[in-house]
């Protein structure tokens, strides 16, 4: 159903995205590219110690890319880095597999939805492995290609 | 449609095509992404399936029933695309692989022939990436440069400027993202009096209007067959016979050898010099039953109706609120890209195949044309001739449903 793709929240952060723009003093950074539909978004991180202080994006994207950018950069907050990778695979599995559980990923289980549209699923992980990349403080671009 | 072309009966030309009478997410399938791939009338997947079930074998060297029925086959949809391009003779058609492979392969013996450091290739900048990347790679191997002719607002190529360099024009003879129609006969006309081979890409025009490449008078035509409601894996290149003649061979290999010992290889004549190893055969028999086909209804009647459902949808489209149409040339296609503001066309794309209709959204292998008009994508709807007019009001109802979404 085109509903479990677009729920409310999704269109809400695709709107009204949070989280934009530069970040002041960041540590790491990385460029996030989806050939396929143009997508474009840098992502931005202030780490101290090991913990995600703050994270921004920038950049241009459907609606499925704007709310996961906006929804991941809210729940990393806080983190640790061994957190925050933890948080990309299990959000990975999420997209890519049926029995995936979805109980601790909080806010994020909106896009289970996105599993029924295989094309899509891309537009939901760019801001993900845009921000693996920024974790291993490169600051290539990435591909979903 | 207030002036529906007279004895032109699209609802019956669906049931041509069998594919078109299924439901998608239980809407009835409105398949509006023809640039991208036509769909097939029963006609070609039924000489398809009567060739592979009576008439099939290897072709030239038999000396078999089977073989030499495949041979005549293959060998007369070589005359029947020859009479479809208005060819001066059969051997001016090389069959290839598609579009893609018929630039490259004049990229790849022409141009390296003939194109040599310091010299200059024309584009322009509507083209798709096989009439950009094939000629950005031979510019770099010979030190040559590559050169573009812009696109106007409304997406016309206005102007074609050569130089004293230019050894070569490569154009599209309609965009397939704005719908262009290239005067070609024109530019072709201005190259050719400075010395410059002219190669026009048309992937989008042969399936949509009527192509006379001598009326044209351009060195080369490429097209792939599967836009012309014919299978995938087989296209079309021609070529003016004293320039196929003069020019290297494409790939080694049986068929396009005349003799061959260690010490020396003669080569075919064209076509066979470029027609390396088994064709595709089955390709070549669906291609004819596909010209077939549309001859059957007339290119001439498929323009006239298409430029009408094209005059319908752009009135239609023009009336939503926040839709704004890119690429407005003058002389038109039936290819209709779009933005919606605040929809982007990925999202617009799912939604609308949701309600059954098929489009295409993203760069569509032109991304240096997206940035020309400053969007990262567009959504594209493309029409053939059994499209009809519910089919654009199916579009525009699906996009309301998309604008409600994002209200
Ligand atoms: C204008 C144009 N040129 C070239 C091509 C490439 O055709 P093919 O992929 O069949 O080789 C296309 C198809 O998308 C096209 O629209």
């Amino acid at each position: 159903m085109i509903d479990d793709l677009y729920q409310e929240i999704i269109l809400d952060h695709s709107k009204r995205p949070r989280n934009t723009g530069r970040l002041e003093n960041a540590t790491a950074a990385a460029e996030g590219f989806n050939p396929l539909c143009g997508d474009k978004l840098t992502l931005e991180l202030r780490i101290e110690d090991g913990r995600i202080e703050d994270a921004r994006f920038a950049g241009s994207g459907c609606a499925i890319s704007t709310a996961s950018a906006s929804l991941m950069t809210e729940v990393l907050k806080g983190r640790t880095k061994q957190e925050a990778e933890k948080l990309f695979e299990r959000f990975h599995e999420l997209l890519t597999s049926d029995a995936a559980d979805a109980s601790d990923l909080g806010k994020l289980a909106v896009f289970s939805g996105v599993r029924e549209f295989p094309a899509r699923v891309k537009c939901a992980t760019l801001a993900w492995h845009t921000l693996k990349a920024a974790l291993e403080n490169s600051r290539e671009k990435v591909s979903t290609e | 449609m207030a002036h529906a072309v007279k004895s032109f009966d699209a609802a019956g030309i669906r049931k041509d095509f069998p594919i078109l009478s299924q439901r998608v997410h239980g809407h009835r399938l409105v398949y509006l992404d023809n640039a991208a791939s036509a769909q097939k009338p029963q006609a070609v997947i039924e000489a398809i399936r009567r060739f592979y079930s009576s008439d099939y074998a290897n072709i030239h060297r038999g000396v078999h029933a089977l073989s030499e029925r495949a041979t005549r086959l293959y060998e007369e949809g070589r005359v029947q695309v020859q009479r479809f391009l208005g060819a001066a003779d059969a051997r001016e058609i090389v069959f290839t692989r598609g579009t893609t492979e018929g630039i490259n392969l004049v990229a790849q013996t022409w141009g390296r022939k003939n194109i040599g450091a310091g010299d200059e290739i024309l584009i322009t900048a509507l083209e798709h990436h096989s009439n950009i990347v094939p000629w950005q790679m031979l510019c770099e191997e010979r030190g040559a440069r590559l050169r573009v002719a812009p696109v106007n607002e409304r997406g016309e190529v206005e102007k074609f400027e050569f130089s004293e360099r230019t050894k070569l024009l490569a154009m599209a003879h309609i965009s397939n993202v704005l719908g262009t129609i290239v005067p070609v006969r024109e530019a072709a006309a201005a190259a050719h009096a400075r010395g410059i081979t002219v190669l026009v890409d048309g992937a989008q025009a042969a399936p949509h209007m009527k192509v006379d490449v001598r009326e044209l008078d351009c060195d080369f035509y490429v097209f792939s067959g599967h836009k012309l409601y014919g299978p995938t894996g087989i296209g079309v290149l021609y070529g003016k016979s004293a320039l196929l003649e003069a020019m290297p061979p494409y790939q080694g290999g049986g068929d396009m050898i005349r003799s061959v010992t260690f010490e020396k290889t003669t080569y075919n004549a064209p076509p066979y010099k470029f027609e390396a190893g088994t064709p595709d055969i089955a390709g070549v028999i669906g291609l004819a039953a596909a010209i077939d086909y549309v001859n059957e209804i007339g290119i001439d009647n498929i323009d006239a109706y298409e430029q009408e459902l094209l005059g319908y949808a752009t009135r239609e489209l023009e009336k939503i609120d926040g839709l704004r149409i890119i690429g407005t040339a003058r002389h038109k296609a039936a290819v209709i890209s779009f933005v919606l503001e605040g929809i982007h066309p990925h999202d617009a794309g799912t939604i609308l195949d949701r309600y059954g209709v098929a489009v295409r959204t993203g760069h569509h292998c032109a991304q240096p044309l997206m940035e020309r008009f400053g969007v990262p994508a567009t959504t594209r709807a493309s029409f053939a001739f059994y499209n009809t007019p519910e089919d654009v009001d199916a579009l525009v109802s699906a996009i309301h449903k998309a604008k409600e979404m994002f209200a």
